[in-house]
């Protein structure tokens, strides 16, 4: 996916909207940051999450990080293949690297989210 | 760290960094009617060998097991401890209570306890084993938490009342202040009823705990009960007797999702009661959801095998808040007694230390069950331990026994959990262990001293009882 038609949250998810189901992952920046991942834990499908509400967790060498849905909506697809297949968040995290598709509750909240410039320089600012 | 006294320059230099007058100053927020008033009525002090001789004399006073012949049970138990175990584990590098600080630099602690964890994997059938916990009741305490964890059900707990009732006791005071409901399902019969367990449980159980055998000493029938908490996706966590795993199925091999223990038997002497050895072992799945630490084997740079801390992202310094547990340690030194233990008794000697106890308790149990005024007090199987029941109080019991030398017990009646399951018997009865170490002479000696009527043993006190 072309991270320039992504939404980012402050907290390094990306969301992208087809219609009323949102597919989410985390960032390019978020994976360099936690270094060698480990495990990520997703949720089931049919959890109903609010925003900002943790769907699950990824673990690094020396960390674990929350994840946060951006938005909020009912967990309708988890990318199942992904906990055997952590490389795929390094090499393609907008793509293969996906972990959940929700059915998004009110697309408008989308719009809050920051978009791919917004978010570069978010990631910036923060001084990481 | 110097463990120094601070002189009274040192007082004073630290009163004036803070700003204080006085050391009385700083206890002024103390109630002056809980602060001490002059000084504390202590005798006054003794030179060395004043010190060494009333310390002798104090130490006199103790019976220990070698001194007495011990038959009690209820979770600690008087096995043999061969003389290797205490020269192993008091050697300065083995002797610390704790996983060291800097874990990776005591490469021998680590691989001491990767032993211990690769010997309770190969006991209980289970795949994953952590470095130990504190002792048995918070072992079964975390594996409840960790049912909670994995199943994802936070609202009800069920155990059954054959659950040592210490061990209720520390669920109960974890389990205190979080919104999860504790059943405890009564055993009238000294082991639980299948189906009536099968009935309590839900779809919103996290586990089913299980101690086998269970604290009347009795076999539980593990498998049906294994079985019951998996049709409603409860996971089923087992508290186990590591020496009755001579005999008995392993807890895996029984269905057990987590099995738990006290590794006092595993020489560790009863030690007025403590410091003891808590086992938590599980299924590889739930690895990530296991408390305490993990040690695991790699290679270094250098391609040679060596020993690190494993899945610390559980631990609560990285985890925080959320980690799985707050015990970010190991019971250490006697997680290396248990494993010394465990490595000079072996495969066969495990066997044969719980045959040698399974028979003799047998023996015990048949001659004490004869006895006029006294019966076993369930028909159930038992391994090394059985509860007896006597028409007067237990308490007599003891007592007449103790006269004789036997130290028997403890009077069941002073746990106010199993009168449910004990009812009106409960101030009859009481439990008899025992080990390897009883002879044939001995408990024929126990028969002997309580087949006598009370009035030709009893001290003046148990002649006031009815008998």
């Amino acid at each position: 996916m072309d991270p320039a038609t992504l939404k980012f949250s402050t907290s390094h998810e990306w969301l992208h909207l087809d219609g009323e189901t949102a597919t989410v992952g985390i960032t390019d920046f978020a994976v360099a940051a936690l270094t060698d991942l480990v495990y990520v834990e997703l949720p089931e499908v049919g959890r109903t999450l609010d925003a900002g509400e943790v769907f699950g967790e990824v673990e690094s060498v020396k960390a674990v990080s929350d994840l946060y849905a951006p938005v909020a909506g009912e967990v309708t697809e988890v990318n199942m293949g992904l906990p055997d297949d952590l490389d795929a968040l390094g090499e393609d995290p907008f793509g293969r690297g996906w972990m959940i598709r929700l059915a998004v509750t009110d697309i408008s909240a989308a719009d809050a989210l920051l978009d791919e410039t917004a978010y570069r320089n978010h990631c910036q600012s923060a001084g990481h | 760290m110097a463990y120094l006294f601070n002189t009274p320059d040192d007082v004073r230099s630290m009163l004036e960094v803070i700003g204080a007058e006085s050391i009385d100053e700083l206890f002024e927020q103390v109630p002056d009617h809980l602060q001490v008033d002059g000084l504390l009525d202590l005798p006054a002090g003794l030179s060395e060998p004043e010190l060494e001789a009333h310390l002798r004399e104090l130490a006199a006073a103790n019976h220990g097991s070698s001194s007495r012949v011990c038959l009690m049970g209820g979770g600690v138990y008087d096995h043999f401890i061969p003389a290797a175990v205490d020269e192993v584990a008091s050697r300065g590098e083995f002797y610390t209570a704790y996983t060291p600080y800097q874990a990776e630099a005591s490469q021998g602690s680590l691989q001491t306890f990767f032993e211990f964890q690769t010997l309770v994997c190969q006991l209980t059938g289970m795949d994953v084993s952590n470095a130990s916990l504190y002792e048995g009741g918070t072992a079964v305490s975390e594996a409840v938490f960790m049912a909670m964890r994995v199943t994802k059900r936070h609202n009800r707990v069920v155990v059954l009342g054959s659950l040592h009732p210490e061990f209720q006791q520390i669920l109960e005071t974890y389990l205190g202040h979080l919104s999860c409901q504790l059943d405890v399902i009564a055993t009238p019969d000294g082991a639980a009823d299948v189906d009536i367990v099968a009935d309590s449980l839900d779809e919103e159980t996290a586990c089913l705990v299980i101690q086998h055998p269970n604290v009347f000493g009795a076999l539980e029938e593990l498998e049906p009960l294994c079985r019951a908490a998996h049709e409603v996706g409860a996971l089923a966590v087992v508290s186990f007797d590591p020496l009755s795993l001579g005999l008995l199925k392993t807890p895996a091999a029984c269905g057990a999702d987590i099995a738990v223990a006290e590794g006092q038997s595993l020489g560790i002497p009863a030690q007025y009661g403590g410091p003891f050895l808590g086992i938590l072992a599980c299924r590889h799945d739930h690895v990530r959801q296991m408390p305490g630490r993990l040690i695991g084997q790699t290679v270094d740079r250098h391609g040679q095998r060596c020993f690190v801390l494993n899945l610390q992202a559980r631990e609560q310094h990285i985890r925080r808040e959320k980690a799985t547990s707050n015990i970010c340690t190991n019971q250490g030194l006697l997680a290396v007694r248990a494993t010394v233990y465990l490595s000079l008794l072996g495969r066969q000697g495990l066997v044969d230390v719980a045959e040698l106890c399974c028979r003799k308790a047998h023996y015990a149990a048949e001659r004490l069950g004869e006895l006029p005024g006294f019966e076993l007090m369930f028909s159930r199987p038992f391994f090394k331990e059985f509860t007896l029941r006597h028409q007067g109080d237990a308490t007599d019991v003891i007592n007449r026994a103790a006269a004789a030398g036997f130290d028997l017990g403890p009077a069941l009646g002073r746990f106010p959990r199993l009168r449910e399951s004990l009812g009106e018997a409960a101030d009859q009865t009481l439990l008899v262990a025992v080990t390897e170490q009883r002879t044939r002479d001995e408990i024929d000696r126990l028969v002997e001293s309580l087949a006598a009527t009370p009035t030709d043993s009893a001290t003046p006190e148990t002649l006031t009882k009815p008998a």
